[in-house]
């Protein structure tokens, strides 16, 4: 369905023409429609288009970002994780707990600590999903609310507030070394890994096997239990990473943190182009995804458009997204024949 | 012998997948008792930790809680049965409720705006029906759009403002009595419509389509069934219930804001599926669900007598949902593999994510002790 390698791309050129092949390419597509916008939305609000706005959708959309791959990964397998938002509630909580008792721990700890325990939560996600042959989207969601009650269970109700953080935790989202916030640069350092990890890696490409042909893979002498145990591991780190994040950045850790992100993460892999029965996706489609719905979310801020309106403008536009996809992809089919 | 035993079982398993006309008690199958022993074991239990728990008023209180995720239940069986999903329910609920809320603050009369209100959740099924039937987008994706969108729609309508005031007969629907007895309102419509549903699902040639969408989509539609006028039919019929119990909660609440029933469509899920009902589609029952449904309540109710906060009842909840899938698997399992042999690489594999786990646990509760005990 999607062209992806050099000669095939000749080959489809030749045979649909220029217009066609570029729209087959789900990126060209995602990146056609956030040229439109970022033109129509510059045209109303002349200060959409400059660098500190630029920087704050990127601040904006980081967090999202890696937990969006680490979601790909796992829909690609033909599963869905839909714990990430409450390992990140937990991880962040505990994270935060350690620091308020720590405060003079290194940072790079809290992060590491952050992954460990993430990692832990994932674990159990992989385990019951593979060993105890439960589908992935009933593991998870009983994982969602059992994560979310640990939260409450943990603090008991508590939060941990601004003042009771040190300073060099919250400067790890937003401090700046580096030009960008290092919120950034960790969100861009994570695609580069998943990117490398799921295109030149063989465990990568067994996560592609896998999600297309279960079956065919398991023959090929892929280990189809270890690589879907991997991508719900992978997931639960990444979302430790992400609350890590999540706890400096909004500088707290609440019982209701990132309550109802999955869905966010899921959006941005579907608009992104990753197919939700598994099998096809890319790491670019997500980054784009994810910085669609980061730039819808702030246009609509810039033009006015009351904030009430703007997450039924967002459904909207996911719906779109995927009806637009949908009809393309019947074009291409008539147009082959 | 072995191959003759493996077709045995083949073909009953078919059997239980197209169950044929039964007397009531026969429909319990062996999840529906498992429900119904899980229950009484509540109750028994319950009954010995607190001395309010068989109050009638109580009880009586209480069930009307979980009525409005029971009405959402109904057609969420029939969706999951054909292996499709309806992640937008609570906010298609969220949206009607919001809109009648939004025409009752403008003056118009309630019964006008009730109606209102319904007709827009079942357009919003209808939305849904279209996309998932007719354009055939996988009906997670489209379910997670309108999830957004139909909430979105909420928060336009009403912002941060709360539509209240309804005159009292509304708020029967959600409040009221039937005759003077302690039964809810809500309560009674429930046991109708659910037994209605039931004979739907088990007494009708649409019933039975809807098992054989669910255990092979091709198969149906080469038989010349109208796969996809079914698939809209049944996600038009789930948002008018959502719309419904919209109506019902605003009822119950007597006042109507933009966030109303946000989460409750994992609560619909987790009784759906909790209930027996095969999230892959072909397989389920309308009693297990309804048993499911009354297990939650009474679970979370007793929890709420000892003083166990919401959120923290949904571990239980949650264990409960994983439990009920995981073991009979492993039960399968272990009585599949007769020469169990102890592998040692696997022993210590298994001992090693235990230490783990061990590990995260002595963490959990070490870090959480200074915190909690310094106030």
């Amino acid at each position: 369905m999607t062209v992806q390698n050099p000669p095939a791309i000749r080959r489809s050129i030749a045979r649909n023409g220029w217009l066609w092949t570029l729209i087959r390419f789900r990126e060209a597509g995602i990146g056609l429609f956030i040229l439109i916008l970022v033109i129509a939305v510059t045209l109303r609000a002349p200060s959409f288009l400059t660098i500190d706005n630029f920087e704050d959708i990127l601040l904006n959309i980081s967090i999202l970002t890696i937990v969006a791959l680490a979601q790909t990964m796992v829909i690609i397998t033909h599963g869905i994780d839909l714990s990430v938002s409450s390992m990140i509630g937990l991880v962040a909580m505990m994270v935060a707990f350690v620091v308020k008792q720590n405060p003079e721990m290194p940072v790079i700890f809290s992060v590491l600590l952050g992954m460990a325990l993430g990692s832990v939560l994932g674990t159990f996600n992989g385990l019951i999903i593979t060993f105890g042959k439960v589908p992935p989207i009933i593991a998870t969601l009983g994982t969602l609310s059992i994560y979310r009650g640990l939260v409450f269970f943990y603090s008991q109700g508590t939060w941990i507030n601004s003042f009771e953080l040190p300073a060099n935790f919250k400067a790890l989202s937003k401090g700046t070394p580096l030009g960008l916030p290092n919120m950034v640069i960790i969100a861009i350092l994570v695609a580069i890994v998943v990117y490398y990890f799921l295109n030149y890696t063989r465990t990568g490409r067994d996560i592609y096997a896998v999600g297309s042909n279960p079956d065919a893979a398991q023959f090929a002498g892929i280990r189809k239990q270890r690589i879907t145990f991997l991508v719900y591991m992978i997931s639960g780190l990444l979302s430790g990473l992400a609350a890590v994040l999540w706890a400096s950045r909004f500088e707290s850790a609440q019982t209701n943190t990132a309550l109802g992100f999955e869905l966010q993460t899921v959006a941005a892999s579907v608009v992104g182009g990753v197919s939700i029965s598994g099998g096809v996706g890319t790491v670019t489609g997500v980054l784009l995804g994810a910085l669609l719905l980061g730039i819808i979310q702030n246009s609509l801020t810039l033009i006015r458009i009351s904030p009430f309106w703007q997450l039924a403008a967002q459904g909207l536009l996911i719906l779109i997204a995927v009806i637009s996809d949908k009809w393309i992809l019947s074009r291409v089919e008539r147009t082959k024949k | 012998m072995k191959e003759q035993g493996a077709i045995g079982s083949k073909s009953s398993a078919l059997l239980s997948e197209f169950p044929p006309r039964r007397s009531f008690l026969a429909n319990f199958q062996r999840w529906e008792w498992m429900l119904v022993a899980l229950i009484i074991l509540d109750i028994l239990f319950n009954m010995s930790r607190s001395p309010h728990f068989l109050d009638a008023r109580n009880l009586s209180r209480t069930s009307s809680d979980f009525m409005e995720i029971g009405l959402m239940m109904l057609p969420m069986v029939f969706i999951i049965i054909t292996g499709n999903i309806d992640l937008s329910v609570a906010s298609n609920m969220g949206m009607s409720a919001s809109f009648m809320g939004l025409l009752h603050n403008q003056g118009v009369n309630i019964w006008v705006a009730a109606l209102a209100g319904l007709l827009l959740g079942t357009l919003g099924g209808m939305l849904n029906g279209y996309l998932v039937a007719r354009v055939k987008l996988p009906a997670l994706v489209v379910t997670l759009g309108t999830y957004a969108f139909y909430r979105g729609i909420a928060y336009g309508f009403l912002g941060d403002q709360a539509a209240r005031g309804y005159p009292e007969a509304f708020k029967y629907l959600g409040q009221g009595k039937v005759f003077g007895t302690l039964v809810p309102f809500s309560v009674a419509l429930f046991i109708v419509l659910a037994i209605l549903f039931g004979l739907v699902l088990h007494r009708t040639t649409f019933g039975r389509y809807l098992y054989a969408i669910g255990n092979n989509e091709n198969a149906t539609l080469y038989s010349g069934i109208p796969v996809a006028r079914i698939k809209f039919i049944i996600y038009t019929l789930s948002g008018f219930m959502a719309a419904f119990a919209g109506l019902i909660l605003a009822a119950r609440f007597g006042s109507t804001r933009p966030d109303i029933g946000t989460g409750l469509e994992l609560a619909v899920i987790t009784a759906v599926v909790l209930g027996g009902v095969d999230i892959n589609g072909g397989k389920g029952t309308m009693l297990g669900a309804v048993l499911s449904l009354f297990l939650i309540g009474l679970m979370r109710f007793g929890m709420g007598l000892l003083n166990i906060q919401g959120q923290v009842q949904g571990i239980v909840i949650g264990s409960l949902l994983i439990l009920s899938i995981l073991l009979p698997g492993v039960a399968q399992q272990i009585s599949s593999t007769r020469n169990f042999q102890f592998q040692s690489r696997a022993v210590l594999t298994a001992l090693g994510v235990l230490a783990v786990f061990v590990a995260f646990f002595l963490f959990f509760f070490w870090s959480r002790a200074a915190v909690i005990a310094g106030g």
